[in-house]
């Protein structure tokens, strides 16, 4: 049974989302804005018979979970933005050895230890792989509260579905937020689909390896190929994205998670001034709704990307609208919050093409 | 008396191996490391119980020769992958193999920490003094004197800074139930590091918390030495820095004379 309505901080919400998703081991290191996940989970995950460790670094952490995950387990890790740099290493080695796991990074401020406010300036680090080697991470990125809950079970079953790491792309400000949330039906991790890799001991079957080491070019290439076929079948199946009041728009914003939010306050000021505006808010950063971004985009109207950053997913746009629709962009990067009259501006500006606020990409 | 039990196999090829040929140089200590693990794991019964995690190094091959679960680690990281098994796993033996520069220069936190958690695991150590597989680089565990190809004139204690004994630093932990240091140099010593590791393997399944064997094992090729004169370093040189014998043992056992 879905759970009563609650009134949690986001934070929260992942830690009760990942136990109620059946995961029963987290592995974690402390770092500001999503300390509440780990201290939530550190009464929560034993009152279940789940395991919480909080390892002696991110590091640790994350191959921590790789083990867990090799033994079989629904595991996640959780940081912030430099503390999931740390972990890129492990991610990169999971995506090798095919491992499943989820690690949730509540963005701040970057580059190097930044600051500890909101930010979204993630988005290349979990997009286009941290870590070495041709792989890819699929990267949810829910926009705060219920889908924020949704979207960890979203993401356990993509991990576990396609045997690749998960990473779910929050921020500070998601983190702490209080929202009402009602979390779906408790999955008993019992009744999860039997796992064929895993190390448990060889009893009555040959020994397993579970590695990322192929030194035999050949052979690598293989598993690179094969690889890349998952990923394409995620690009495929996979791909997620919400729209605000787009039919009849002549602006459309793109935004994702906590700007997405801010951007929808701007649409409905713009409307209310007799504009058609709407939001296209992509839910998985990979794999990008490209095709979906790309047929909208049309009919004389115009693409305004609003970012958390200088200009991340500004380039998914463009490798999806192309030349189809000119293409306005504004960031505001550091932790700093823009309100939506800083955003109803931008898009003025851009319907206006005045670059007062923003600026028009040359593609 | 019937042709079956006229003939007893008392020596053979122990299951937890595989039967392949190994990569290792001639003389190297890795061999012989693998077939105690392994006749320990056979003697204890444990072989399709056990899941084990190599290094990065040499060793980093070792799921091609041991006949029971594996995973791979990053460089440093064993200890770390091998707390996430045993945590899933609690009734697994759970080891993990690794060497000098693996457990005592990368993945230094990792090691200090799952020991001091007592994690009940246990480390199978190689200490040969050198980065093998990379080609005879300066380890952590490199004694003053010796010669690495980032050490040339050998190392010294200012510029290069000195050996370290990390299992002394481990048995500090009260984490730590059962360390003792072995070499792998004659047939008394390997004898003496199959006891080790037993009684290892037997603390860990007793739950009394973190042990490890540390073994001085021979380097023939990035040494520059015979296999012979390797052994004869181990045994006149590198017990100086290294000496032998039980760092630590709280296990209460009676050790059978």
């Amino acid at each position: 049974m879905p759970s009563e309505k609650m009134l949690m901080r986001g934070s929260n919400v992942v830690g009760e989302a990942a136990v109620r998703a059946g995961c029963r081991y987290y592995f974690g290191y402390p770092i500001t804005p999503q300390n509440e996940l780990p201290e939530y989970l550190s009464w929560r995950l034993p009152e279940v018979g789940g395991t919480f460790i909080q390892a002696e670094s991110e590091i640790a952490s994350i191959n921590m979970v790789m083990g867990a995950a090799a033994a079989g387990a629904r595991v996640m890790t959780s940081s912030s933005s430099p503390g999931i740099a740390l972990k890129q290493e492990g991610i990169s080695y999971m995506a090798g050895q095919e491992l499943p796991c989820v690690v949730a990074n509540m963005m701040r401020g970057g580059p190097g230890l930044g600051n500890i406010a909101p930010s979204a300036a993630d988005y290349f680090q979990a997009t286009r792989g941290g870590g070495n080697g041709d792989y890819r991470t699929p990267t949810l990125a829910p926009a705060g509260g219920q889908e924020l809950a949704e979207m960890v079970f979203v993401a356990f079953d993509l991990a576990d579905t396609y045997r690749t790491p998960v990473m779910l792309l929050g921020d500070g400000l998601m983190g702490q937020v209080m929202e009402p949330v009602v979390f779906p039906d408790p999955i008993d991790p019992a009744s999860l689909p039997q796992k064929d890799y895993i190390l448990d001991g060889c009893e009555g079957r040959d020994p397993r390896a579970i590695y990322s080491l192929i030194l035999d070019p050949p052979a690598l290439m293989e598993h690179n190929l094969k690889l890349q076929a998952k990923y394409d079948l995620i690009a495929e199946k996979e791909v997620r994205y919400d729209t605000v009041e787009l039919d009849d728009a002549e602006i459309i914003v793109v935004a994702y998670g906590t700007a997405a939010r801010i951007a929808e306050e701007a649409v409905h000021e713009l409307r209310a001034q007799g504009h058609a505006a709407g939001i296209f808010r992509p839910i998985t950063l990979w794999p990008y709704p490209k095709q979906q971004l790309r047929e909208l985009a049309r009919d004389g109207r115009k693409v305004a990307v609003f970012e958390l950053s200088l200009g991340q997913m500004v380039e998914d746009v463009i490798l999806s609208v192309g030349e189809r629709a000119p293409i306005y962009f504004y960031g505001v990067p550091g932790g700093v919050i823009p309100t939506p009259a800083d955003v109803t501006d931008f898009l003025h500006s851009a319907l206006a093409d005045d670059g007062k606020v923003g600026r028009r990409i040359e593609v | 008396m019937s042709a079956e039990v006229a003939y007893q196999k008392v020596f053979g090829y122990p299951e937890s191996l595989k039967p392949a040929q190994t990569h290792y140089c001639p003389g190297c200590g890795h061999s012989i490391a693998h077939r105690l693990v392994a006749e320990c794991l056979d003697e204890l019964g444990m072989r399709e119980k056990t899941i084990g995690v190599p290094p990065v190094g040499c060793a980093v091959l070792a799921y091609n020769y041991f006949n029971f679960d594996m995973v791979e680690a990053p460089h440093g990281r064993a200890l770390a992958v091998a707390t996430g098994i045993k945590r899933v796993h609690p009734d697994k033996l759970v080891l993990t193999y690794q060497g000098d520069g693996d457990l005592a220069a990368i993945g230094t936190a990792e090691t200090i920490h799952a020991a001091n958690r007592g994690e009940k695991i246990t480390t199978i150590f190689i200490n040969n003094a050198i980065y093998g597989m990379t080609g005879g680089q300066m380890a952590p565990t490199t004694t003053l004197g010796q010669v690495a190809t980032t050490a040339p004139g050998g190392r010294e204690p200012e510029r290069h800074g000195r050996p370290i004994d990390i299992s002394r630093m481990l048995a500090v932990s009260d984490g730590t139930v059962y360390i003792e240091r072995c070499s792998l140099t004659s047939v008394k010593n390997i004898r003496k590091a199959k006891k080790a590791i037993m009684k290892a393997f037997r603390a860990q399944l007793d739950g009394l918390g973190f042990t490890l064997v540390e073994l001085l094992s021979p380097c023939p090729t990035n040494w520059k030495m015979t296999p012979k004169a390797a052994w004869e370093w181990i045994d006149t040189e590198m017990v100086k820095t290294y000496p032998l014998g039980v760092i630590k043992d709280n296990t209460g056992y009676e050790d059978k004379k």
